[in-house]
């Protein structure tokens, strides 16, 4: 496909236009733009792609190079599929995805619901809000295990402080009922904005002459709400949720340095989990089918996402 | 109800709405806070319990985060000449000697070559290549488009196993021009994605006339385009030197030594007898606060940026 896109361009680009210029012709012109694009692409992102494949079939260790290699053909997808460590993690990674995407979409609608108030100063606290999402979620997880500590942590000092509970009568991440809430809280604090950021778009394209040809019609402000604000978000707020979807699907460096998959496997994701395989365990054959697994999953929960969202967009 | 008025809220509302979001922003940022107010704090202030909001702000952080120090004993602390300088001071203040300095400033210097030279790669390239695919009728463009968008998806783990072979394989790995390569493939997408949008914006009739004034396609690009979207070029520099910046992943999984990033060093800084909670936090706020300036001076083209460009203002 790529080998023929010089003349692909070649045939596309009317000549007239071509000739007209001195110098370069456009055609020439966008393949020099856009061939070290794809080049890099292919180079560090396709190739490694196919490598995986080739990788996932054989009983290759990356930590063994010189160890004859086998081929094992869908040994390796059969072993992933009937792994029950392997459906645990997936249950842990969906009670996540789940979870996290109820809060920021309740939280972060809500907060560009009330922001589009357009109080005095809205500017300044959106701003303000937006910050933790643009930091780091490796040093900020870091540190969020200082805040989780009993005792000495401030969250727990709040939350005991609110709760009128003993603040070193509980710990977040080394409990095993607490622990996946432990993420789910950070990760919401983190994301809840990209989402209100989102609704706000969604909120601000909304014209202010259906409201008032809908207040003519005498329909309340609760009618209003569900039958023209709610709808009209809708195509914005499940781009947000495509986004975090996928965002917190791959979800590795906040989660890994806030509780590292513990305590046990409870708050093992697939990321975490895949990188005990690929670079702890050094079964390097069965993580790429692993990896290969994931993305085949990630890509198709997307498109058959991306068609609904289009639908949703149609109406 | 004598100014009734349905599409602007009244004031009661206004000031409901203002109560409850600035409620929200108070919360969300008291960690940060907590995270700034912990780098000024000494050792003991940081672990009391209960946690202290008002201390007697100290530099000991910063000074043990540039620092790697040893125990000595009284007498021999007696003995030593006066110190020199004042991270001297501090130092002995609390009984010890600094051995030399820490890794601190070469893993932060890491960051910013390797961020700054991804950055400029990306940007370079995917300039060129926004305009191209804005521009010009390149067969299968909403094709390729979309394949670049998507090597996105990918779990940057799933990405890393055949990349960490490769690089073994090619010695990149663990230098600088292996990471810069890498987050170069991994914020072009976002580059691509965002320019294309700003180059779009720009009315073609400007190059056409300047076309029609003799310039060739090239110099109509860069005298024309680029200064026309220079705002859209720094912003969306801003996007992926955030990008790479803030990434953990790869260099965790790639990088041990020399070309070891900021990300996966901070959290392993433990000072003399424990995990070192005031040196910890003065690292992580050099660290983020710059990324809080730009987030600040960025808020215009945000949700462009975080959305690829699927969501403009």
């Amino acid at each position: 496909m790529l080998n023929s896109l010089p003349e692909r361009v070649a045939k596309v680009t009317p000549l007239a236009a071509a000739r007209r210029i001195r110098g370069l012709s456009d055609r020439t012109i966008a393949w020099i733009f856009v061939g070290p694009t794809i080049f890099l692409l292919l180079a560090i992102n396709i190739f490694p792609l196919l490598w995986t494949i080739r990788l996932s079939l054989t009983n290759y260790r990356a930590n063994q190079p010189n160890r004859p290699l086998q081929w094992v053909g869908l040994d390796n997808y059969r072993r992933i599929l009937n792994d029950p460590d392997i459906w645990n993690t997936m249950q842990v990674t969906a009670h996540f995805l789940i979870w996290t995407i109820v809060l920021q979409v309740l939280i972060g609608f809500t907060l560009a619901w009330l922001i589009n108030r357009k109080f005095k100063g809205s500017d300044l606290w959106t701003t303000i809000i937006v910050l933790p999402m643009m930091l780091s979620p490796a040093v900020v997880g870091n540190f969020w295990t200082f805040f989780y500590q009993p005792q000495i942590g401030i969250f727990n000092y709040v939350v005991a402080f609110f709760a009128g509970a003993d603040p070193s009568s509980f710990t977040m991440i080394g409990s095993v009922d607490l622990a996946p809430w432990s993420i789910v809280i950070v990760d919401t604090w983190m994301w809840t904005p990209f989402v209100m950021l989102i609704c706000l778009a969604g909120l601000r394209s909304i014209p202010s002459y259906i409201y008032e040809a809908a207040a003519i019609d005498r329909a309340s402000s609760w009618r209003q709400f569900w039958t023209i604000t709610i709808p009209m978000v809708m195509p914005f707020l499940m781009l947000a949720v495509l986004f975090r979807g996928i965002e917190n699907f791959k979800m590795f460096d906040l989660v890994v340095q806030l509780t590292g998959g513990g305590p046990g496997s409870i708050t093992e994701l697939t990321s975490i989990n895949l990188k005990r395989e690929a670079f702890e365990k050094w079964r390097t054959g069965y993580a790429s089918a692993y990896a290969i697994i994931l993305f085949v999953t990630v890509f198709g929960l997307a498109s058959i996402y991306v068609k609904a969202l289009n639908k949703v967009k149609e109406r | 109800m004598s100014s009734y008025s349905i599409t602007a809220p009244s004031s009661r509302q206004k000031w409901i709405a203002g109560t409850f979001v600035i409620l929200y922003a108070l919360i969300t940022i008291t960690p940060l806070v907590w995270i700034i107010a912990t780098g000024f704090k000494s050792g003991p202030d940081s672990i009391s319990y209960p946690p202290k909001v008002l201390f007697q702000p100290r530099l000991e952080g910063y000074v043990n985060l540039f620092t790697t120090r040893t125990r000595a004993n009284a007498e021999d602390l007696a003995a030593m000449p006066p110190p020199e300088t004042w991270y001297e001071q501090v130092v002995r203040d609390n009984g010890m000697v600094i051995a030399g300095p820490s890794r601190f400033g070469e893993r932060f210097l890491n960051s910013v070559i390797i961020g700054f030279g991804s950055t400029f790669l990306s940007v370079f390239l995917g300039t060129l290549a926004a305009y191209a695919f804005s521009r010009f009728k390149i067969p299968l463009k909403d094709d390729l488009l979309f394949f670049i968008l998507s090597t996105r998806m990918m779990p940057p783990i799933a990405v890393a196993i055949p990349i960490f072979l490769m690089f073994r394989t090619l010695g990149l790995s663990d230098t600088h021009l292996g990471m810069i390569l890498l987050y170069t493939a991994v914020n072009i997408s976002l580059a691509v994605w965002l320019l294309k949008g700003f180059i779009d914006e720009i009315p073609r009739e400007y190059e056409e006339a300047a076309l029609i004034d003799g310039y060739t396609r090239f110099q109509a690009f860069y005298k024309v385009v680029l200064p026309q979207a220079a705002t859209g070029i720094a912003s969306t520099a801003i996007f992926c030197l955030i990008f790479a910046w803030n990434e953990y992943a790869f260099a965790v999984l790639l990088t041990s030594g020399t070309a070891q990033t900021a990300p996966p060093f901070i959290p392993t800084i433990i000072g003399v007898g424990g995990k070192d909670w005031p040196a910890v936090a003065a690292g992580a706020t050099l660290f983020l606060l710059p990324v809080m300036v730009f987030t600040i001076l960025l808020r215009k083209h945000l949700l462009r940026g975080i959305t690829f460009g699927a969501v403009r203002k």
